[in-house]
């Protein structure tokens, strides 16, 4: 336990704060890596995961590149990305988006394609045309289950971009690497302790998002209904076996006491 | 490409420790979330707990848990069991969510049927509900497996990651035939180990086959 004395107080003091390697810094670099990867993987993870979803069509695009994708090892992508591409911001982008990519694709796909049909069906006979029917109404109601895999993705990003480091970049991963190198583990500990409250609070801020979300009154109805399955449900849906959750998802909610 | 096909020999060793690094977690995670999973999944304040601290566990990097796990507990620093428990952690954080989820897909009437023909509660979990999760399980099982596999590789920074090894020898050396080598070995195994689970789960799970069969001859 002397290490964890050692670290917090390595954290608790100002200095390490300011300063151009200090904490601050760090944290900002993190920050950095993550949101440019968050923000490549949701362009390209959205869009696809949106046509699949609404055409119905390529959906073994969506199970196996999902599969495909969480087999490749980040660490070796980074590397190779480093020899081929040079040091910079690219090399960790791309190997951190190829865990962004999977969940995303997973859940807004999930979210799409488990639109209520008669609720798609209604938006398409008012002539509503294809992308508006995407746009306007498929996409609100699946926002929940979008922003859950952003959630998640954010969460494996934010977690493994120390990595970066190892290829002389900055961000929370340089006290990791620096620590094991000069054999100061309780360096390594401040890294670890620092990205685990990043991840928590970025975690906590996208939960909050999901709740939000929610499309029409649904979550101020939630809160009082203790539901038991409804908040797995949610969280259920987006692996894949959400056909069967979902129908008893609508129809536990069908006859519910504000009508 | 090259260098895979002419260092086979370090390709096989290095697989083998591989699987042991990711396999072994997955196993050992196994058999501590099933019981777990099925024990708190009545109970919603249980419940809660595990799903909150399970999330905090897996938000800690990888990386950070190898180095700072020897300080917890009494490993040496670059000890292979480091990444064992690791990864165990993680297989068991995930699984712990999973576990209950599963057991929650199997219908009550099952349930009633089983408590009418006379199955005593926990035999009921054994013989019923748990076979009966099959297939969740199966699904959460493989991602875990093939995480896993990709995490081994994290390892090779602190010297233990099987052909996570060609990453970083690669990556010093310059080489980026040998890195090429090591992503095509791992994404390889990855796959092969899914299909494998895949597969024993349909094994496992005969009725489902016929249970689909019947509904597309019903229609």
């Amino acid at each position: 336990m002397n290490f964890l004395q050692q670290a917090l107080s390595y954290i608790f003091t100002a200095a390490n704060w300011g300063g151009p390697a200090g904490l601050t810094v760090r944290i900002l670099e993190h920050l950095q890596y993550t949101a440019v990867a968050l923000f490549f993987s949701a362009l390209i993870a959205i869009p696809i995961g949106m046509i699949i979803g609404h055409t119905g069509r390529g959906t073994f695009l969506v199970v196996g590149g999902v599969n495909a994708l969480r087999a490749l090892p980040t660490l070796g992508v980074l590397l190779l990305g480093v020899l081929l591409w040079g040091l910079g911001l690219v090399p960790p982008t791309v190997a951190l988006m190829l865990l962004g990519i999977p969940p995303m694709l997973a859940g807004t796909y999930s979210g799409i394609a488990n639109v209520d049909r008669a609720v798609v069906d209604a938006a398409r006979s008012m002539g509503m045309t294809e992308s508006r029917v995407l746009l306007r109404v498929e996409v609100p109601n699946a926002l929940p289950l979008i922003l859950g895999g952003v959630r998640t993705a954010a969460l494996q990003i934010v977690a493994t971009a120390t990595v970066a480091a190892y290829a002389s970049l900055g961000g929370l991963g340089r006290y990791l690497i620096d620590g094991i190198k000069v054999r100061q583990f309780y360096l390594a500990l401040v890294g670890a302790l620092v990205v685990t409250v990043l991840a928590l609070i970025l975690d906590a801020a996208l939960a909050f998002a999901v709740w939000l979300s929610e499309p029409g009154t649904d979550r101020f109805r939630k809160m009082p209904q203790p539901f038991l399955g409804d908040e797995v449900a949610l969280e259920g849906a987006s692996t894949s076996r959400s056909d069967g959750l979902s129908r008893g998802d609508h129809e536990a909610r069908g006859p519910s006491p504000t009508v | 490409m090259r260098y895979l096909f002419t260092h086979l020999d370090d390709a096989w060793d290095l697989t083998l420790i591989h699987l042991w690094l990711s396999l072994l977690p997955l196993v050992l995670g196994l058999v501590i979330a099933v019981p777990l999973g099925a024990l708190v999944q009545r109970t919603t304040v249980l419940r809660r707990f595990t799903t909150v601290i399970a999330s905090i566990v897996f938000t800690i990097p990888s990386l950070a848990l190898f180095v700072v796990l020897p300080l917890i507990i009494p490993t040496r620093i670059l000890d292979q069991a480091n990444v064992i428990v690791a990864l165990t952690l993680y297989t068991v954080a995930l699984l712990v969510r999973a576990v209950p989820e599963a057991l929650d897909a199997v219908p009550p009437a099952v349930l009633d049927a089983a408590t009418a023909v006379g199955y005593k509660p926990l035999t009921r979990i054994v013989k019923v509900e748990l076979p009966l999760a099959i297939p969740v399980l199966v699904a959460s099982l493989r991602v875990v497996a093939v995480t896993n596999i990709s995490m081994v590789s994290v390892g090779s920074v602190i010297g233990i990651g099987g052909l996570g090894t060609w990453f970083t020898e690669g990556y010093q050396a310059d080489k980026s035939d040998q890195i090429i080598a090591g992503i095509v070995a791992i994404f390889v195994l990855a796959i092969v180990v899914d299909t494998l689970i895949m597969v024993g789960g349909k094994f496992a799970t005969p009725w489902v086959r016929s249970a689909k069969k019947t509904k597309a001859g019903a229609r």
